[in-house]
This record gives C-alpha cells, sequence and structure tokens, in this order.
C-alpha cells in the first residue's frame, strides 16, 4: 500500500494490506501477528507504519525525492497465497465505477489478467 | 478477448462469470481502446498498480485464477491461453501491424510462437471444472492452491513495494524516478514478466499502434534504454519454452 506519511489508520492500513488491527494483534484469516503497544498511537489510534512493518516483516520501500513510501505484501509460508480464501479485490472499470469480486459469491469465477502492452 | 467473451456467454446459464482485469499504468487510458472494441457484458476492470501480483500472484499475461462458489481459489495464477477453436486469434489484444515488419517484430513474433500453449488441455479442464465443481479433478484443494501460488521471500515482497512506488511515481508524472523504481522491482522479482513488460511498455516507440510493443530499445538511440533487458533479449535468454509453465493439470 502507498504512504504519504509514515503514521496510518487502522482503516486505511485495514484496506490497504487486507489485515485487521485486532486486540490480539493484526489478523489475517487463522493467522494473527502480536504487535508491539508502542505501535499504535494510544490518543489518535494510529499506526506506526515502521513498528507494525518490523513486527509484521512486512517490507518498506522509499522515494524520498517524491515523499513516498510503499508497503509490500506479506510473504508468510514463502508462498503468494497463503490460503485458498480468495483475497478482496476491489478496482474500477473504465467508467470509475467500483467492483468487488465478493459479490460474485456463489459463481465459478475466471479472474482473467491480460494488458494491452 | 472476444473468444473469451463468446466462452462466458456460453458458460454463463451454468453459474460461471468471467473478471477480465487489465493491468497497466496507464489506466483506463491505457486500456480503453480495447475494452471498448470488446464491449464486454462481465465486468472488466483496470489494474494500475498490478495489484494482481501482489494478491493472487500474477507474474505474466495473460493469466488467470479459478475461484469457486464459497469465493475459494481453486486454481492458482497460472497461464491462460485462448481457447483453441479460434488458434489464429491471441487471447491479448490484436494490434494493428504495420505493412513492413521491422526486423525486431518478426524476430518477436518468431519467439511468441514457440511459447508454450496448452489451449486444449487448460480449456478442458476449465469445461470441467465449471460442469463438475468440487467433483473436477483440475479443482485443487488448499494446500496444493498455496503450494502452486508463486513463491514468495522478503527480497521479492520487497520487489512488489518498489513496483508500487514505480507505478504511483509514473501516475504522478515522475517518469525518471519511476523508473529507478521499476529498476529495483525488476532486479527483486526476476521472475515477473509483467513487472518487466509494464515498464518496458511506458518507454513507447513513436506513437502508432506498435509503440507499446516494441518493447525494447529504439535503433535509432539505443543507448538511453533505461532498463537491463527488453522483451525479445529476455526470452532469448530465458528461453521462449520457459516463458510460462503451460499446464499441468
Amino acid at each position: 500500500m502507498l504512504l504519504k506519511s509514515l503514521s496510518v489508520s487502522k482503516t486505511d492500513f485495514e484496506l490497504g494490506t487486507g489485515w485487521s488491527i485486532k486486540p490480539e494483534g493484526a489478523c489475517k484469516g487463522d493467522i494473527c501477528i502480536p504487535l508491539p503497544e508502542s505501535s499504535i498511537d494510544a490518543d489518535s489510534g494510529m499506526l506506526n507504519v515502521n513498528e507494525v512493518a518490523s513486527a509484521m516483516n512486512l517490507p518498506l520501500a522509499h522515494e524520498p525525492q517524491a515523499k513516498l513510501w510503499a508497503m509490500g505484501p506479506d510473504s508468510i509460508g514463502g508462498r503468494a497465497l497463503s490460503s485458498a480464501k480468495a483475497p478482496e479485490l476491489q478496482l474500477p472499470d473504465i467508467d470509475g465505477n467500483e467492483f468487488k469480486l465478493s459479490s460474485l459469491k456463489g459463481k465459478k469465477v475466471l479472474v482473467y489478467a491480460w494488458a494491452p502492452y | 478477448m472476444p473468444v473469451w467473451q463468446a466462452l462466458r456467454q456460453e458458460l454463463h446459464t451454468q453459474g460461471f462469470e468471467l473478471v477480465t482485469v487489465g493491468l497497466d499504468t496507464l489506466g483506463a487510458d491505457g486500456c480503453r481502446n480495447f475494452i471498448e472494441a470488446a464491449q464486454p457484458q462481465h465486468p472488466s476492470l483496470i489494474d494500475q498498480h498490478h495489484v494482481m501480483a501482489d494478491l493472487f500472484g500474477v507474474v505474466n499475461i495473460p493469466s488467470s485464477i479459478w475461484i469457486d462458489e464459497q469465493g475459494n481459489i481453486v486454481r492458482p495464477a497460472e497461464a491462460a491461453p485462448a481457447p483453441p477453436k479460434d488458434a489464429s486469434e491471441d487471447s491479448g489484444p490484436n494490434i494493428d501491424l504495420p505493412a513492413v515488419m521491422p526486423p525486431r517484430l518478426v524476430e518477436m513474433m518468431g519467439e511468441a510462437v514457440k511459447i508454450p500453449n496448452s489451449s486444449v488441455d487448460y480449456h478442458a479442464a476449465l469445461r470441467d471444472w465449471v460442469a463438475q465443481g468440487s467433483e473436477s479433478e483440475y479443482a485443487m484443494d488448499e494446500a496444493k492452491v498455496v503450494q502452486r501460488s508463486r513463491p514468495r521471500n522478503e527480497d521479492t515482497a520487497l520487489g512488489h513495494a518498489h513496483f508500487e512506488l514505480a507505478t504511483q511515481l509514473e501516475m504522478d508524472g515522475n517518469h525518471a524516478l519511476a523508473i529507478k523504481h521499476f529498476r529495483l522491482a525488476h532486479e527483486l522479482v526476476p521472475d515477473s514478466w509483467t513487472f518487466r513488460r509494464q515498464a518496458w511498455s511506458l518507454e513507447k516507440l513513436g506513437d502508432g499502434p506498435i509503440s507499446r510493443f516494441w518493447q525494447g530499445p529504439n535503433p535509432e538511440n539505443p543507448e538511453d534504454w533505461p532498463y537491463e533487458g527488453d522483451w525479445l533479449a529476455d526470452i532469448k535468454r530465458e528461453g521462449a519454452e520457459n516463458y510460462n509453465e503451460g499446464f499441468k493439470g
């Protein structure tokens, strides 16, 4: 996920990474990773990105000239997928209408990646 | 894409849906011509940051992921050849080729035909799954789905972060900085063809229909090419037969 500062709200973090912040830590599916108390600001509830990334072993790339950071995906289990549960995929169509993959529950879905190059 | 639409129309009554995702940092501008020509009835989405790589481990195009009615992946990302009936039509977009083909393009097409194409097996499997669901031998259990998804470690995960930085920088009009992070992504995720093809496609050769398919140095000033490899050099080095793994059942 892209970051313009090293402080992020729980909601944005959850949307950007698929990991939910719960009392027991950062959780996805059956997995919870404990977070140090200092990684969440007691007053604002904002997450300290450096501490969270370090606790969860999430990579952080930085471009100082643009004041921009990107947090990469987790590599738990050494594979792109850590379970068979399809992650939420939310993307726009060419008119900007957002679509959620989860809206197709009950159907067999083939997601087809292509490119115009 | 038209052949996929025909397949979707045919299988739609059996509870099947197709979702196409155009991986392009140029967004709707990059994909619009192809999508408008196809007039899809199915969801047709735009993925500027290649979240398909992060979420599903897509490293090449065209690729597919199969997901069952409960929202479980039953086949992770793999090469998705066009249906066999119309082998002359590539599953990717069609482009108007110039009347006189530059030697590089001729050579690229010569390599492209050597890329494994398991169309017959893939589409027989797809129809079997649509008909039989979890009873199909091609629907994998969870352990196999995870194990067959792409390897990922701390380096490749960092490469994904650099790629996302690069796509945002490109979208913000900061092409030089984008190149810097595309290069880091290529170094850290050497098995991703999409990360490379995306970056190469942004170094357009002119404005014509082949500008984004050239995917390599301009013959007039090759020293300006900002990347280590290019499509033709890389496919020759890696071998077209290794471009994808084919359909493995």
